[in-house]
């Protein structure tokens, strides 16, 4: 065992004592999915911002942009200007109309068992492919601190499930998350995310710092240097678009490939976050409407400073440290022994800048420490999605379609949440394995996550809101067809994997633009076939309602008295 | 508050709802003076806020493929027009957001207070 590891499952026991004590202090439902709404804006927006700044941010972006430039940034742009659409037309109303769930507010003007059970298939999909994500992430890290542990595990890991071969890094992190999180309960989720929204920032704060100290302040050193790195292939600078989908290669549909790539990703990226279970669900945890708002103004400040950095840390990684040195296992003169993984970036540039600073001790120092502030980082978002998955379905479909009209006990609940939340989790350690660990960023796998939550929840969130003629059919239609439909075009689609298939069935990897307008489309289309059987009058009856409540707040569920 | 099965199914109508009266008394706020006033305030600063924040972002990757080489112009060192840009984009945001609360809190909560008193007038002035 070496310092590294020794520190970090130091610092993993502190977190998860901190979780364990703040766990054991649940209570009724309203505590355990909505803190007893007591949670103030600020917050909240620490919370906010620690649900998403997530493994795809911390690690995943700044590999992005260690490996592509300036290409990665994108998608720290498109998840700030994703808040505006939530900020504008989703919190405030889904704080005045909801309840625990994206459902509740559905199932106010719709009929209540096929919406309820559409959407929770919605929300377990997206919870699923983002907590996807950050068991990619999460299997890198220890591919980084215990780099033998693949090939000692190896002989136990050759039977497959549904035909995948699953990954030991990412299984036993994977097992060991569910474990906690089951075991351990959700209540201290909130507590979780602010205690780990700082201990991310002041980590890359401090990295940025570092970066900055190494190039004397001077910016225009820095971009020198930067400019210095060029990509192999398109032979572009590290400043300059057009590395991660290089432009002018191939058009589709008439038009340049990665013009669609980027618009089709941009698309997921800023309308993906309004349709966010575990986002909208913070949204329940504060006592108004008012609040909701601020604490959307204090994540968007918390999250935008933290993307702003990124560029720092993704071109510094990129300077300091270099593509080719970025990978699980190096031997002494640097040179990298295991394959490119570009998740490790922020790991191997806090401990180059660690060795340069303060010595080899500070290298390990460094590396621990950001390693587990990443584990950690994971750990809650983990959390959090495990709460959004098993509400959806204890809540939404369990005790509100099966169990309808039966009185369900609250253990009853919390037993179903619990089964709920390993069999997510197994189908995340599947589909990671699947997706290949240690290649892939996960950023690009979270961004999947994004697509459904744009083709399926959003349209179904707006047109409840806001559409006056909207009904079940719509509402049912969208979730389910822009789920399916998502995850149908990336299945035949050329994927995230570093070897794309030549000629896929669907030529974009960002299915985004055609995913979410089908989506839409479903919405509409079904809202109109509804109403040639007219079937649905109580949507429209309802919207009434539903309309003022929105915009006024009357009749909001109030906060539990103990602010 | 705490009993979840309070929630079940149908949604139950909560004690504040019944304050403000049954669904025809709802329309009833909808059609009033003081709601569309509240409604209208709201989409004059929010239409034209959520249009513009779209065009401008999607300007970005539709730039950087389209006008390769004006984006790839270096404008102070070697940072460029790209960079620039989409960190414009962070200003842009923070800007829109500081707006949009500021004028929620001064303007919008004031109208959506006027409907609650409405609201509360049509129910006899009870609660």
């Amino acid at each position: 065992m070496n310092v590294t590891l020794v520190l970090f499952l130091i610092v993993i026991a502190i977190t998860l004592g901190i979780t364990g004590w703040a766990a054991r202090r649940s209570g009724t439902t309203v505590q355990f999915w909505a803190a007893g709404r007591g949670i103030k804006g600020w917050q909240n927006g620490l919370a906010i911002a620690g649900d998403y700044m997530s493994a795809a941010s911390f690690l995943g972006i700044a590999g992005l942009i260690a490996f592509n430039g300036y290409d990665g940034f994108m998608y720290s742009v498109g998840w700030l200007v994703a808040y505006l659409l939530v900020l504008f037309l989703i919190a405030e109303p889904m704080r005045n109309t909801g309840k625990y769930t994206m459902a509740d507010t559905l199932a106010y003007r719709m009929r209540a068992i096929p919406v309820r059970s559409a959407a929770a298939v919605a929300t377990v999909a997206i919870s699923a492919a983002y907590m996807m994500a950050q068991m990619v992430g999460a299997g890198s890290l220890v591919k980084i601190l215990i780099p033998t542990l693949d090939s000692t595990l190896k002989p136990y890991f050759q039977w497959t499930v549904f035909g995948i071969h699953l990954d030991p890094s990412i299984t036993l992190v994977g097992i060991l998350m569910m474990v906690y999180v089951i075991v351990g309960g959700m209540v201290a989720t909130t507590w979780v995310q602010i205690v780990k929204a700082v201990l991310l920032m002041t980590g890359a704060i401090g990295l940025t710092l570092l970066v900055l100290i190494h190039f004397g302040f001077n910016l225009g050193s820095f971009f020198d240097h930067v400019y210095a790195v060029k990509d192999a292939k398109t032979h572009l600078p590290f400043t300059s678009p057009g590395i991660l989908y290089p432009y002018g290669k191939t058009t589709v549909w008439g038009i340049d490939k990665a013009l669609l790539e980027n618009i089709s990703l941009g698309m997921a990226l800023i309308l993906g976050t309004a349709g966010l279970p575990h986002i909208l669900m913070r949204f329940f945890t504060v006592p108004n409407a008012r609040a909701a708002r601020g604490s959307v103004g204090w994540a968007m400040a918390l999250i935008g400073s933290f993307y702003v950095m990124t560029t720092f840390l993704g071109f510094g990684a990129a300077t300091l440290v270099g593509k080719a040195h970025i990978c699980a296992k190096v031997d002494a003169s640097n040179k990298c022994l295991s394959a490119l993984n570009n998740n490790l970036s922020m790991p191997r540039l806090a401990s180059a800048l660690g060795n340069e600073f303060f010595g080899s001790f500070g290298g390990e120092l460094l590396l621990a420490f950001i390693a587990a502030v990443a584990f950690a980082t994971i750990l809650a978002v983990v959390a959090g999605l495990t709460l959004a998955a098993s509400s959806a379905f204890s809540h939404d479909f369990y005790v509100n379609v099966i169990r309808s009209g039966h009185e369900v006990s609250e253990r009853e609940q919390v037993r179903v949440a619990r089964i709920t939340a390993a069999l997510v989790g197994v189908l995340a350690i599947v589909l990671a394995s699947g997706t290949g660990a240690t290649t892939n960023a996960a950023a690009l796998v979270a961004g999947l996550a994004f697509v459904i939550a744009s083709a399926a929840s959003l349209p179904a969130i707006l047109f409840t809101l806001f559409w006056k003629r909207f009904n079940t059919y719509g509402a049912v239609a969208a979730l389910l067809g822009g789920t399916i439909a998502t995850i149908w075009l990336y299945a035949i689609g050329p994927g995230f994997s570093t070897t794309p298939p030549t000629n896929p069935a669907f030529p974009l990897a960002n299915v985004g633009i055609v995913a979410i307008p089908f989506g839409f489309l479903c919405a509409i289309v079904f809202t109109w076939v509804g109403e040639l059987f007219g079937a649905d009058r109580l949507a429209e009856k309802r919207f009434h309602e539903i309309d003022v409540r929105a915009y006024t707040g009357l009749g909001a569920e109030p906060a539990a008295p103990t602010i | 508050m705490g009993d979840l099965s309070a929630a079940h199914g149908q949604p139950v109508v909560q004690p504040d709802v019944q304050a403000a009266g049954p669904a025809d008394e709802w329309e009833g706020i909808e059609k009033s003076e003081e709601f569309t006033t509240l409604v209208r305030a709201r989409w004059r600063f929010v239409a034209p806020a959520t249009v513009f924040f779209l065009v401008y972002y999607f300007l970005l990757p539709i730039l950087n493929g389209t006008a390769t080489t004006f984006m790839r112009t270096e404008v102070i060192g070697h940072v460029n027009v790209a960079y620039l840009f989409a960190l414009s984009q962070f200003v842009v945001a923070w800007l829109l957001a500081w707006f949009y609360i500021r004028r929620a809190n001064t303007v919008f909560d004031p109208l959506a207070a006027r409907v609650i008193e409405l609201a509360r007038r049509m129910k006899g002035g009870s609660r």
